[in-house]
This record gives C-alpha cells, sequence and structure tokens, in this order.
C-alpha cells in the first residue's frame, strides 16, 4: 500500500461484494444469506440439544415430566376444585392436549424474545445471519414438541383401550399447519420483542406475566364452547384460541374449527412475522451499540 | 493489484454515559427531527475521543473520516493507543455494527476472529466445537469436514478431540479455536489481539500461519494488535490510529516509530509533591526513542540545598536486572548538587546492546549509603523492537561491576 493507493478516491470499475453503510432500507433482509449459513442452523439445534441434556440422568425423558405434572396440578385445581366441563374429554387428555400447544408456543417465545441480549457475546464477535439464533431456537423446541407429542399419544391410547371413544377425524390433517402457525406467530413475536428490548428493557418485564394472562385468554383449561356469549369475542380474537380449539378437534374429535377464524389467524401471523422480520433486521445492524 | 477494501469517510458515533430516559428524551428529539425531515440533531455535536480529558458534550466520534484503500494480499497493521478507535474499526469491517456515516466497500469473503472460540460450548466435544465455530464463521459443514484433519493437526489438540472443551486447558482451549479460523476459507482475514494468548511457541506458529496463508493465497489480512514486533513480522504497511482518526499510513516501521515517538503514548511518570519527603522525583518523561538512544527527561523536588546521586535500574519484562547505572553512588564525586525546588537533569541511554523485548525502568534517589530519598519502582517502559545495528548479532555487555552502563549527564 504505497501512498498512491491511498489517496484516490475516484471510481475505478471495481465491483464490490458488499458495501456497509449506516442508512439501510426496511427492505434490506438478506434473507438470502439464511440459506448460506443453514448448517450453521441445524448445528445450532443440535447444540442445543447435545447441551440440554449433558449430564442429566434423565435426558430428553424430562420433557416428559414437565406438562405431565403440570396436567396433575390442572386436573386436581380446575377439574376437581372447579369444576370447568372439558367437553365430554377424560380431563387429563384435554388439558395435556392445550398444554402441549401452548408449551411449544410459550417455549417459542420466550426462547426468542431475549435473542439479542443473551447472545450479545457472540453477536458482537462475528457476523453472521441474527435471524440463525431465532430460527435454532424454534427448531429445538420442534424437537421437545414431538417428544410431547408421543406422550400425548400415549394417554391418548391408554384412553382408548379404558374404553373413551376417540374420534380422529379428517380434520388431523390440518395439525402439521397448525403446528407451524403457532412456530411462526411465537417466533414473530419473540423477535419482535428481542428487538423492542435491545435499548429499553421494560418490554421484558412484561413478558412473564403477560405470558401468563395470555394463557387464561387461552382455551386450554376451558373449551370454548363453555364461554358466555359476551366474552367470545375477545377470546376469539387470541390468534391462539383457534388454532387450540381445532387441534383439539384433529386429535380428539372436539372443539371447533372455525375456518374464517383460522384464516384470520394465519393472516395476523403473516402479518406479524413480516413486521418484525423488518423491525429485528433494521435493529440487528446497531443493536451492539445499545444493548 | 486490484482493491479489496475501501473504507471511505468513516465515521462513528457513541453516546456516553447509560441508557436510560435521559437517551429516550434524545431519541424522540431525534425522531421529531426525522419526521420534519431534518438532519439529526446530534449528529453535529459529539467530540473528539479523547480519554482523559473531560468533554462537554454526551457524544463522541470513536472514528471520524476514516479513508483509507486496502490492495488484495497485503498484510496490514493497525495500531495505537487503547480508545484510539481500533477495535471500533475493526467491528465495522465485520459487520458487527454499523456506521454512523461514511461506507466501507469490501470485495471477496471476509472472515473476522475479533476473539478465538466465539460460540464455543463447552458442554461440547471439541470435534462438535470445530464444526459449530466453523460454521459460525461462515465455513459449511462440508468445507469443514474437508479441513477436519488439518485443524486438528494444527491445534495439537488430537487426543483430546472427543472430550468437552471445559475439560480443556485455556491453551488446549485457545489453540483449538485458532486453529479453526486459520483454515477459514475466505478472502480477508480480520484479527484482532488474538495473539496475546497461548504460549510463545503457538503464537510463533500462528503468525507463521497467517504470513504462509497470505503469501500462499494472497489472502488480505488485517491485524490489530500492541504487540509491535509481531506488527513488525507480519505486516509491510500500517495504518495509525489516533483518538478516532488516521494519524499515519504507510510502511510499517516508519508507523511504529512514529507511534513510539508519541509522546502522549504514555511514556511519561508524573506524581504530586508529597510533604513528607525531603527529596523526591515528581516527573520522568521518555523525550527522545529512537533506535539508536533513549532520552529520559527527570524532575526531582528538593526542600533544601542537597547531594543526591541517582540510580537507574533496567529490568526486562520479568523483571530481571539488565543493566544498572548510577550517578553518584559508585563515584561519591560524582553526586548530583541539588538546588531547593524543582531540578531537572537529561540521560541518555544507549540503546546498542539492548536485545529486543521490553523493559522497564525503575529510578531511586539516595545519599549514598546513608538513607533513601525516593524510590519510584517501573516509572518508565519502552520497548525494543528493531536490532538498532540492522544486523542479526545482539549481544549484552558482560562486565558485572556495577556502573558498567555509563549515563551521560547534560544538565
Amino acid at each position: 500500500m504505497d501512498k498512491s493507493t491511498i489517496t484516490t478516491n475516484k471510481d475505478t470499475a471495481d465491483s464490490w461484494d458488499m458495501i456497509i453503510e449506516p442508512k439501510t432500507s426496511w427492505f434490506d433482509l438478506r434473507l438470502h444469506e439464511l440459506w448460506q449459513y443453514k448448517d450453521l442452523l441445524l448445528i445450532m439445534v443440535r447444540r442445543d440439544f447435545i447441551a440440554a441434556y449433558k449430564q442429566t440422568i434423565l435426558g430428553p425423558l424430562w420433557h416428559f415430566l414437565q406438562p405431565l405434572f403440570t396436567t396433575i396440578v390442572f386436573v386436581i385445581v380446575f377439574g376437581r376444585i372447579a369444576r370447568i366441563p372439558t367437553d365430554n374429554i377424560p380431563p387429563p387428555l384435554f388439558y395435556l392436549c392445550g398444554l402441549t400447544v401452548w408449551n411449544y408456543f410459550s417455549s417459542c417465545l420466550n426462547g426468542t424474545s431475549n435473542t439479542f441480549i443473551a447472545n450479545s457475546g457472540i453477536f458482537g464477535k462475528v457476523y453472521f445471519p441474527r435471524l440463525i439464533i431465532p430460527l435454532s431456537v424454534i427448531l429445538s423446541n420442534a424437537v421437545k414438541l414431538g417428544i410431547q407429542l408421543l406422550l400425548l399419544l400415549g394417554i391418548m391410547v391408554y384412553y382408548a383401550t379404558t374404553g373413551f371413544q376417540i374420534n380422529i377425524g379428517l380434520n388431523i390433517f390440518w395439525i402439521p399447519i397448525l403446528i407451524v402457525n403457532v412456530a411462526v406467530l411465537g417466533l414473530a413475536l419473540g423477535i419482535l420483542i428481542s428487538a423492542l428490548t435491545t435499548k429499553y428493557r421494560d418490554m421484558a418485564v412484561l413478558i412473564g406475566f403477560g405470558m401468563q394472562l395470555l394463557m387464561y385468554a387461552t382455551p386450554i383449561i376451558y373449551p370454548m364452547s363453555f364461554i358466555p356469549e359476551k366474552y367470545k369475542t375477545i377470546i376469539g380474537l387470541n390468534p391462539l384460541t383457534w388454532i387450540i380449539e381445532a387441534f383439539r378437534n384433529g386429535l380428539l374429535g372436539q372443539g371447533m374449527v372455525n375456518l374464517p377464524m383460522l384464516g384470520y389467524s394465519a393472516l395476523l401471523t403473516m402479518a406479524l412475522l413480516i413486521i418484525s422480520i423488518m423491525v429485528f433486521s433494521k435493529v440487528e445492524k446497531t443493536f451492539m451499540d445499545t444493548v | 493489484m486490484s482493491k479489496v477494501i475501501r473504507v471511505e469517510n468513516l465515521s462513528k458515533q457513541y453516546r456516553l454515559g447509560e441508557v436510560g430516559t435521559g437517551s429516550l428524551s434524545h431519541d424522540i428529539n431525534r425522531l421529531w427531527h426525522k419526521a420534519r425531515g431534518k438532519e439529526d440533531p446530534y449528529s453535529k455535536v459529539g467530540e473528539e475521543n479523547k480519554r482523559e480529558t473531560k468533554g462537554n458534550s454526551d457524544y463522541v466520534w470513536a472514528l471520524k473520516d476514516i479513508n483509507f484503500d486496502i490492495e488484495q494480499g497485503d498484510r496490514v497493521g493497525i495500531i495505537g493507543r487503547n480508545g484510539a478507535g481500533k477495535s471500533t474499526l475493526l467491528k465495522i469491517l465485520s459487520r458487527t455494527t454499523s456506521p454512523t456515516c461514511g461506507s466501507v466497500k469490501i470485495k471477496g469473503k471476509v472472515a473476522s476472529l475479533l476473539e478465538v472460540g466465539t460460540g464455543f460450548h463447552p458442554d461440547l466435544s471439541g470435534r462438535d466445537n470445530i464444526f459449530l465455530n466453523g460454521a459460525i464463521l461462515g465455513m459449511s459443514k462440508r468445507e469443514v469436514k474437508r479441513r477436519f484433519d488439518e485443524i486438528v493437526d494444527f491445534s495439537g489438540v488430537e487426543r483430546y478431540i472427543d472430550t468437552p472443551v471445559k475439560r480443556y486447558s485455556s491453551g488446549m482451549y485457545v489453540r483449538l479455536a485458532f486453529a479453526v479460523a486459520a483454515h477459514l476459507e475466505s478472502d480477508i482475514l480480520i484479527v484482532d489481539e488474538v495473539l496475546a494468548v497461548g504460549d510463545a511457541e503457538f503464537q510463533k506458529k500462528s503468525l507463521g500461519k497467517m504470513n504462509q496463508v497470505s503469501e500462499e493465497k494472497g489472502k488480505t489480512i488485517l491485524l490489530v494488535s500492541h504487540n509491535m514486533q509481531a506488527i513488525l513480522n507480519l505486516c509491510s504497511s500500517s495504518i495509525l490510529l489516533n483518538n478516532g482518526g488516521v494519524a499515519g499510513i504507510g510502511d510499517t516501521l516508519d508507523i511504529i516509530t512514529k507511534y513510539l515517538a508519541d509522546k502522549s503514548s504514555g511514556n511519561i511518570f508524573k506524581k504530586e509533591v508529597d510533604n513528607s519527603k525531603i527529596i523526591q522525583l515528581t516527573r520522568s518523561e521518555i523525550k527522545i526513542c529512537d533506535f539508536k538512544k533513549l532520552i529520559i527527561e527527570i524532575e526531582i523536588e528538593s526542600e533544601a540545598e542537597r547531594e543526591c546521586s541517582i540510580d537507574m535500574r533496567i529490568t526486562d519484562r520479568l523483571q530481571l536486572p539488565f543493566a544498572f547505572g548510577s550517578i553518584g553512588s559508585l563515584n561519591y564525586d560524582e553526586k548530583c548538587h541539588l538546588r531547593k525546588g524543582e531540578n531537572r537533569y537529561s540521560l541518555t541511554i544507549n540503546l546498542a546492546n539492548f536485545a529486543l523485548g521490553v523493559y522497564y525502568i525503575s529510578l531511586d534517589l539516595t545519599n549514598p549509603n546513608i538513607e533513601y530519598y525516593d524510590r519510584v519502582e517501573n516509572c518508565l517502559q519502552f520497548e525494543v523492537i528493531k536490532d538498532p545495528s540492522h544486523e542479526n548479532k545482539r549481544y549484552v555487555m558482560q562486565n558485572w561491576n556495577y556502573g558498567s552502563y555509563h549515563l551521560k549527564i547534560n544538565e
């Protein structure tokens, strides 16, 4: 590098691969980079899985225990004490069904909502598409969801052998789509919160009890059919409501399948996803200065 | 030769102090200006980034109007004091943060190594971590697989490769991490201070590796380091940053000389007058330091007219005595005659016989065999980075009589 190369600033015919500039458009999402880093995504999922069970005796079995105990508590509190009806489904099956979906949603949201703060160390040292981290959370949680679905199936088989009629209908084919919807909704809300809390952390305080409140506004411990007419609209606005109802219908044959409202959930989810990815990409460029 | 990095008017502003309600009002003000299509009201304020002085503004420019080009295959050192903007520059180049204004244009794939072992998970085995770290640094699984044996071989931890890295010694950890980074398939490698870790053998090995990839594959390397010897060995040209601006660009040796000659680079010792002492050292400063000699100025505060000897001890990096020189304690006739008040002396050290390395200077003021007036350990530091004789022979004088070092006194 001699002096002549330093001072010239006139444009040559060079074509640059990358230009780093302060102002970026809201639509500069660089989603194609995600594809280049797909190996990282898979390795991250593997890492989460291995790291979670290193030096535990029960390993993945822990995923059985958490919903199992929650279900037992629900059966006692809401079933025996409060006597909330469960659409003629055996209470354990009813609660577990809603909990499985809810657990996936809440673990996706909680896991992605601190993306920036929890990973600021690594984000400050090396560049890779930041979305990889929340995506890996979604996928690792999908593995756990799979394990919990096995538990749910096991309990279903148990009740089927004891005489309970399980009506698996054609609606079962909706289930993969419903799960994707839940995952995307959790991801969208999670990364939106993570982007909004890098500078002002007030929102992070909200998540803890916000999630708890949201759970009661979702038909997990009660069926939609039990809700008085005047509250139905409010609870109906919760996009998770119709997903869980349809999920129950698909597996157990009880619950409402409201296609227009499912469409509403899906549209809302897509809109949230687009907005949150835009905010997320905007924030990822400078968050290191304010985190 | 083509240009692979072009930095134009690059600036980065930081806000000082905590993020809180104060910054919220600034944010709102900023949004308000933006909504009316006006300029950011805080982009004009902001001061030069000087650590020591207290400024008036909440905003500082960590980098201000940086311009330079780097050619393919160049090995460029970036030097400067703490807080000069080196790390900020590297952060922008490696895209972990955005500039406030200006732009950087880059041709080719960039791999940045701002820390070794970024993303290493303590519970995973060395093998898994190689893949994880490689992927974080931008390698595909296939690339890592292809170079896996080479990486393990370079790291020298083959025996432990299936053990979780939390059981590694810190040296092994660093070796493994650096090995992954050294085998990155990138066009531009950005390295920050990572050579400060690992044992001497490994440091040499990693410098050699960087040299090799640069020469064989035409890889462009940017190295930030406080280790002048490493910079001198690896880099053909260098950039000196000072208070967020470029203070010099050019041949590494010239730039390093300029950097070391910079008076504000910490080569000074200062102390308030302590009334409990009769005679004391209040200031010492390296005035001139080139490759041949070192001139030190000292100030001695005395309560009354007195005689005193000045002893200088030079120790090496390990605090082992290297040389001793004295005015007065070996030959009482040479003692300094201090006046009441401030006394100034200038001492010259001939560097011809110093081996490469870091040296510390301690000063003692005594009345020989009677009393100690003042004693300051390691008040100055200097580094010999280049053999002054320009030949490869280095020797230390072997005369072990005290006073073999002659200090000239020019009052």
